[in-house]
């Protein structure tokens, strides 16, 4: 029964993650594994602050600028220091780790006893669910809308075509490594946003809660593109976030039929790996991702 | 306009594999000049472009672009100055992006982009007035995607897009190379009314001996990293590809070169 409303908030709070991919994988054409460690962060950040008394939206502010950051060192990685760019996203993952613990003080710092973003919303006088959905939602749509917004502005087309066709977009005047760096900063200040209210939301920040955020968040894509398709930046950030609550619907029944929690990674993977690899077992179809420099 | 000095580009330099692409080229195009540059596979037209461009740097030489030392200037601080157009079809656009996102972003070359709209009301009846021009209709598809159309309309709209902001200099890369021979003199017949109407100074690379008497007002013929031959004016006029092909024939050693001038009659 309450299968759907779960999916329904799961979705549109990790639906973030999927729209910082959107833009790191399909504009970029970038495959950046910060995800992990910058979602992570995202945690860590609020938790601490919240913790020490900061008010939440101060928190939720400093961990989308940790994410930033973290996103753009990936980027200057690999435009400064040309380290490849799957090495330079797993470097910063591996650093994240450490740096997330430092910020935490310790592996995970719960958030049930304290005032958080949501603390309003589940003190309401009705259904927890629909205050909380309606906030995912609102704030969802609103990264998405922005989002939009932004790839249709004059710098939003030098970005979607550094992902498209670097060479061209070069001869035009665009330095394409800061377009890289930019784009990587903004996908991952949408994954840390996701990361502060994942952790507020699930009551507990923890080091290991990024693991994995870069396949699921792959599966969601590719599940939202099967249905609403990737012809404009409306479709493909629209397809992040319907992708993501469906993700979170399959794999909430698949646990209501059995399927062990310790195994929803491994389906995951198996998923993703079947929707990328069945176009190349038919002869003559292209893959399902367009990748730079791997 | 342009000047080049003393020019050299040497890749893989010390290697068992060290080819002297550029071997000292010196050329000096005055504004509104259309030069032609011919010569066989491997001979440095590529690469003397790409030193021009900023794609390469020169191991020794400099470039002067009105009266500017660019030699080490990185491409896109160039592209203010360049309009260039490579022979693959697929290289001058973004596939994903529509027909006028695309026009838009050739609009802007080498100015500063901001976070205002990438296309407004205007610059959109601009554009539909720039792409009737080319009479493939494109004007009614400003919304569609690029990778909708076919080889020849892509390289039409890269021409538009490389000449929209009307560059300094436009390097024309064997552009029309991969293009059917119909659709060929079409994209060709386009670009030069487009570079006669703008007086465009322009450099056009090509594989085509009958392209490059024909069009232009200078030609200069590359061989092994060396200007071998230049004809200007009246000069370059007189020329016809039977002589040009007796004179130097033996020296090309090319056969792709040579094979087409044996089928003068037949149409480009």
């Amino acid at each position: 029964m309450r299968t759907i409303p779960i999916s329904m908030e799961q979705g549109f709070a990790y639906g973030l993650v999927a729209l910082g991919i959107v833009i790191s994988f399909r504009i970029l054409a970038f495959p950046d594994l910060t995800v992990d460690g910058s979602f992570a962060l995202g945690g860590a950040v609020v938790a601490r602050l919240i913790s020490l008394g900061v008010p939440p939206i101060y928190g939720i502010m400093l961990a989308v600028i940790c994410g930033f950051v973290a996103g753009c060192c990936t980027g200057l990685l690999n435009t400064r220091l040309k380290i490849n760019s799957l090495l330079a996203g797993i470097l910063m993952m591996t650093i994240l780790y450490s740096v997330n613990l430092r910020i935490m003080g310790r592996s995970n710092i719960q958030l049930l006893t304290v005032n958080t973003i949501l603390t309003p919303l589940e003190n309401m006088e009705i259904n927890r669910f629909i205050p909380i959905i309606a906030f995912f939602f609102v704030v969802v749509f609103s990264v998405k809308f922005l989002t939009d917004m932004f790839f249709h502005t004059q710098i939003g087309f030098a970005m979607r075509a550094t992902g498209d066709n670097e060479q061209m977009i070069r001869t035009l005047g665009v330095n394409t490594d800061n377009m890289t760096v930019l784009g990587l900063g903004i996908s991952n200040a949408f994954v840390a946003l996701s990361g502060s209210l994942v952790a507020q939301d699930q009551g507990f920040s923890d080091i290991g809660m990024g693991i994995g955020m870069i396949v699921a968040g792959l599966a969601a894509i590719i599940i939202g593109e099967t249905l609403i398709g990737k012809a404009s930046v409306q479709r493909m950030t629209l397809a992040a976030i319907v992708g993501s609550v469906i993700y979170k619907f399959i794999i909430a029944i698949g646990l209501r039929l059995g399927l062990a929690p310790t195994d929803l990674k491994l389906a995951t993977g198996v998923m993703v790996i079947l929707a990328l690899g069945f176009p190349a077992l038919k002869k003559g179809k292209e893959g399902k991702l367009h990748l730079r420099g791997v | 306009m342009i000047k080049v000095k003393g020019a050299r580009k040497i890749f893989k330099k010390g290697t068992i594999d060290e080819k002297v692409a550029i071997d000292g080229v010196d050329l000096h195009i005055p504004e509104g000049d259309f030069v032609t540059v011919i010569g066989s596979n491997g001979a440095g037209k590529t690469t003397l472009l790409n030193l021009i461009s900023g794609t390469v740097q020169p191991d020794e030489g400099e470039i002067y672009l009105d009266n500017r030392r660019v030699t080490n200037l990185p491409e896109h601080k160039r592209a203010l100055y360049l309009g260039r157009i490579f022979q693959n079809p697929l290289m001058g656009t973004a596939a994903s992006m529509t027909i006028e996102e695309n026009l838009s972003m050739a609009d802007l070359r080498g100015r500063t982009r901001g976070l205002r709209w990438g296309v407004t009301k205007s610059r959109r009846d601009f554009y539909r007035e720039k792409l009737k021009m080319l009479q493939l209709g494109l004007e009614d598809r400003l919304k569609e995607s690029v990778t909708l159309l076919s080889g020849g309309q892509r390289q039409s709209l890269t021409l538009l897009m490389a000449t929209l902001s009307l560059p300094k200099l436009l390097l024309l890369d064997e552009h029309t190379a991969a293009l059917d021979p119909k659709t060929a003199q079409r994209v060709m017949e386009l670009t030069d009314k487009i570079v006669m109407e703008n007086n465009l100074t322009t450099i056009m690379v090509t594989h085509n001996m009958r392209q490059a008497i024909r069009y232009g007002n200078c030609m200069i013929m590359l061989h092994e990293g060396k200007i071998m031959f230049q004809a200007e004016g009246n000069a370059k006029k007189a020329l016809t590809v039977e002589e040009v092909v007796k004179r130097f024939g033996a020296d090309l050693k090319d056969e792709s070169l040579l094979c087409e001038p044996t089928s003068i009659d037949s149409p480009l």
